[in-house]
């Protein structure tokens, strides 16, 4: 899958982008001292990527005894109660925004090409919207009647989901149209509805089995994107993974280390998911994350 | 799409099950997607639109935009504004050299792959771990702030705080650098390895190679990444209030103090922060695509 970089350059195609493993032959015929030089930034760039996360080793081992840090958040009720809460919202999250997407790149690519722009225009709306100003909109709106979903706690919940289906869009959208562009999907639906299957079934049993590479990696990097995710699930108060380690604070700074590096390690074993579902295609990356 | 001609799609082929001669419904496969978008995006949106020309009697004015030009809202968008152009600059610059030396510099294959991995996680640890994480290394008593006073370097003694602007400035850092190497890399996997010979075979020097060739075709593609991750920076919360507790003064701290009512109580000043932020950001949206296209002429 090296070679052609092609296809990620419509408009914001960018936002997702390609990492083909082999080497490519670009320019560059390294003598000894330029070599010296690439080794230099490469080895620069590595020491500032390491150092945070030995510094956050270092500090959590402080705590005496050893590694006390990490058997006390194993005894905090609310360490569990707060990643169960980001999981099951990041798998709700999940299946809402599949549910969504799937049918409406099958749509558009099928029967509705003329919507293509709209479409794409709203998926990359979350890059002009951020989740500052999206979750202060979701609160300004539905904090009164006659939508008053803050007033309970599964209402806030379900405009959190809300808020995250609309963060996944970009991506989302993006996977699985490209994963319908590498199928015809006009032969398989016709083919599948000859055989007297409706549409629903033909997206169930057809489509979306085609797209498991595309999706699955869609979900691991939603997966990662909800559990880290700090500024939406805070203001709308919600007990989230994110507000519990910011809550931590000075109160047990040594646990605080741990679960910084818990939360480092999730996102790591999301990230090594897609790196091998997507081994010689594409790993994606978003611009619309919990940052 | 009209209702008594065979549809057509893209390809000019039938389509499936054509020809029902009926009014045409086939606008109803997108009616779940325009519902849930129309709920909790545009809707929401509007209503930060429509409540910023709004005072709080509910008439029309233009006094919350007049907000804007006080000097707390005005050096919170210079702040905001600084950060995130030092970030995108530093992290495109020093993010390409990094992805060049992997992919074109001599460098093992191995590091290629390891690297890009690493980037996909590094882009996505941020907000409140990254935050702590950089206090816990250079913090007043991180690791690295603890073994430079061992060796005789008093970083805060000396005017430097992580909770400052520069120290935002390294954290944002961090999640720049990864996602500059990601974007990036597919541009320089573009460089034709005969564009390189070709004008080695004119006898040109390699500086006159990058100057006359490559940095021309990787421009746009370079200034289209930077532009990237400006945005990424601008639109970024958790990290900066993780950080300095709130009390940074940039953009989307101010909305958020205003959301909580902490600081300002004036709403539609809010509203107006959030649409001046908005229109920023679409402004690199539009500055992005269109250099992308222009990257696409050399680069496929």
């Amino acid at each position: 899958m090296s070679g052609s970089p092609g296809g990620v350059n419509r408009l914001g195609q960018g936002i997702e982008a390609m990492q083909s493993p082999t080497t490519a032959s670009a320019p560059g015929r390294p003598r000894s001292f330029a070599r010296l030089i690439w080794w230099f930034v490469f080895i620069a760039g590595v020491v500032y990527f390491i150092l945070p996360l030995l510094g956050t080793f270092v500090f959590s081992m402080r705590a005496i005894p050893t590694f006390s840090a990490y058997t006390d958040i194993m005894g905090d009720p609310l360490f569990f109660s707060s990643l169960a809460y980001s999981f099951t919202v990041g798998i709700i999250t999940i299946i809402v925004s599949i549910a969504l997407m799937v049918p409406t790149a099958f749509w558009v690519r099928l029967r509705m090409p003329r919507a293509r722009p709209i479409v794409e225009f709203i998926t990359l709306l979350p890059f002009v919207v951020p989740p500052i100003v999206l979750v202060f909109g979701l609160i300004s709106t539905y904090s009164h009647p006659p939508l008053p979903f803050t007033y309970t706690d599964i209402g806030s919940s379900a405009l959190l989901v809300a808020g995250y289906v609309i963060l996944s869009f970009p991506y989302m959208y993006r996977a699985v149209d490209t994963g319908l562009r590498s199928m015809d999907i006009q032969a398989l639906t016709e083919a599948s509805q000859s055989l007297g299957a409706g549409w629903l079934r033909t997206l169930a049993t057809i489509i979306l089995p085609n797209l498991r590479v595309a999706l699955l990696s869609g979900a691991f990097l939603t997966l990662a994107i909800v559990v880290g995710e700090f500024t939406m699930a805070n203001f709308l108060a919600r007990p989230a993974f994110a507000p519990y380690l910011s809550n931590l604070s000075s109160s047990a700074p040594y646990q605080q280390a741990a679960v910084a590096l818990v939360s480092f390690g999730l996102t790591w074993i999301a990230m090594g998911f897609i790196a091998i579902l997507g081994r010689g295609s594409r790993t994606r990356v978003t611009v619309t994350g919990a940052r | 799409m009209t209702g008594t001609a065979m549809p057509l799609n893209a390809q000019g082929a039938p389509m499936a099950r054509p020809g029902r001669r009926r009014f045409n419904l086939t606008f109803l496969g997108l009616v779940p997607f325009a519902i849930f978008s129309t709920l909790f995006l545009l809707i929401p949106t509007s209503y930060l639109i429509v409540g910023s020309f709004l005072d709080s009697q509910g008439s029309v004015t233009l006094q919350n935009y007049a907000g804007l030009t006080d000097p707390v809202p005005i050096n919170a968008y210079v702040t905001s504004i600084e950060i995130s152009f030092v970030t995108a600059l530093a992290g495109g610059v020093f993010g390409f050299l990094m992805a060049y030396t992997v992919i074109s510099g001599g460098l093992p294959g191995p590091f290629r792959s390891g690297l890009m991995t690493f980037s996909g996680v590094a882009s996505n640890f941020a907000g409140v771990p990254l935050a702590l994480a950089f206090v816990f290394t250079i913090g007043r008593t991180g690791l690295l702030t603890t073994f430079l006073a061992g060796i005789g370097i008093y970083p805060y003694e000396n005017g430097f705080s992580l909770y400052s602007k520069l120290g935002l400035e390294i954290v944002y850092f961090y999640f720049q650098l990864p996602l500059m190497i990601l974007i990036i890399a597919p541009a320089i996997d573009g460089l034709k390895k005969e564009w390189r010979e070709a004008s080695e075979n004119m006898g040109a020097s390699s500086a006159q190679f990058w100057r006359y060739v490559a940095l021309p075709v990787l421009m746009p593609s370079l200034l289209g990444s930077m532009i990237l991750l400006f945005g990424n920076a601008f639109g970024a919360q958790a990290t900066a209030y993780q950080l300095t507790g709130g009390f940074i003064n940039i953009v989307p701290i101010l909305i958020g103090n205003q959301l909580t009512g902490d600081v300002l109580h004036n709403v539609g000043l809010g509203y107006a922060l959030a649409m001046g932020m908005v229109a920023i950001l679409g402004v690199t949206l539009v500055a992005y695509s269109f250099l992308q296209r222009r990257s696409e002429r050399w680069l496929r």
